[in-house]
């Protein structure tokens, strides 16, 4: 087995992190723009990992695990919020979440 | 190297699906195989443990819960209408071109550095956990806080207001 080069796996990074950029740009479904943010959390972490393996710490997994509670928290809270959006307008349109009403 | 490259193939392609879909459900099942193949990255890359903790966390409670709210919504056939009506190819192109372009910069940026290459010996959990509950053990209360406190906003968020009507006032109660 060779070795795997580092710019195989921060471009692998980078590739995904720029699909989820887009899919949050393009959509107009709050679900799918947490799912998009999901994809680059995950990115992120991959670069991580790829950074740690570089320099056989295990300091970059370590960083995986924390943004690993934090997507796992963020995703908690975004749902809620979707949730309640969904009850208020009836729609899973971000734009028509422009109006506060208190 | 081979692993390497199948599997973050099979993952980007994952990720196009993904990004590309009008119905949710297929949109995360597509993603469950973007994650996984994420995994299997992970595992070549000498981190195990977070190669299981992807699989669990991220592919199992992550986009379960996701599936959860999306079958507590609801959504009907019209709400696949809806999204194809959105998700128009002029509205793609714009984004796309620009990511497209930053992303070329990036890779260039990365290949004209020499970065080496990655040894192959794995660190496995016991690593890991030596470094988390040694150097890092702020950075895990920290995260306990934050998980605290993501469970108290899901409940209090989540939580249906409930509407008394009485017959001469209307009440809002908390």
């Amino acid at each position: 087995m060779t070795a795997i080069p580092v710019e195989a796996g921060l471009i692998l990074a980078g590739i995904l992190f720029m699909l989820g950029l887009i899919s949050v740009l393009i959509r107009r479904n709050i679900i799918f723009m947490l799912i998009s943010v999901e994809i680059m959390l995950n990115a992120a972490g991959l670069a991580f990992i790829t950074a740690g393996a570089r320099w056989m710490q295990a300091d970059g997994q370590v960083m995986f695990i924390f943004i690993l509670t934090m997507a796992a928290a963020e995703v908690s809270v975004g749902l809620a919020l979707i949730l309640q959006i969904y009850h208020q307008l009836k729609t899973l349109d971000s734009d028509a979440a422009n109006k506060m009403r208190g | 190297m081979v692993t390497f490259i199948i599997a973050g193939s099979v993952a980007v392609l994952a990720t196009i699906m993904v990004i590309t879909r009008y119905n949710m459900i297929h949109a995360l099942l597509y993603l469950v195989v973007s994650f996984l193949a994420i995994a299997i990255v992970f595992h070549v890359l000498g981190a195990p443990f977070m190669a299981a903790l992807e699989v669990i966390v991220y592919a199992g409670a992550i986009v379960v819960l996701i599936i959860f709210v999306i079958m507590m919504l609801n959504l009907k056939q019209e709400s696949v209408d809806q999204e194809r009506e959105w998700l128009t190819r002029n509205l793609l192109i714009g984004p796309a071109v620009l990511s497209i372009i930053l992303l070329a910069e990036l890779v260039y940026i990365i290949s004209i550095t020499d970065t080496g290459t990655i040894a192959q010996p794995a660190l496995d959990a016991k690593a890991v956990g030596l470094s988390l509950y040694g150097p890092y053990i702020i950075g895990v209360e920290l995260s306990g806080i934050l998980l605290m406190s993501g469970i108290v906003g899901a409940y209090h968020l989540g939580r249906q207001k409930k509407k008394v009507v009485h017959r001469f006032l209307e009440v809002q109660e908390k």
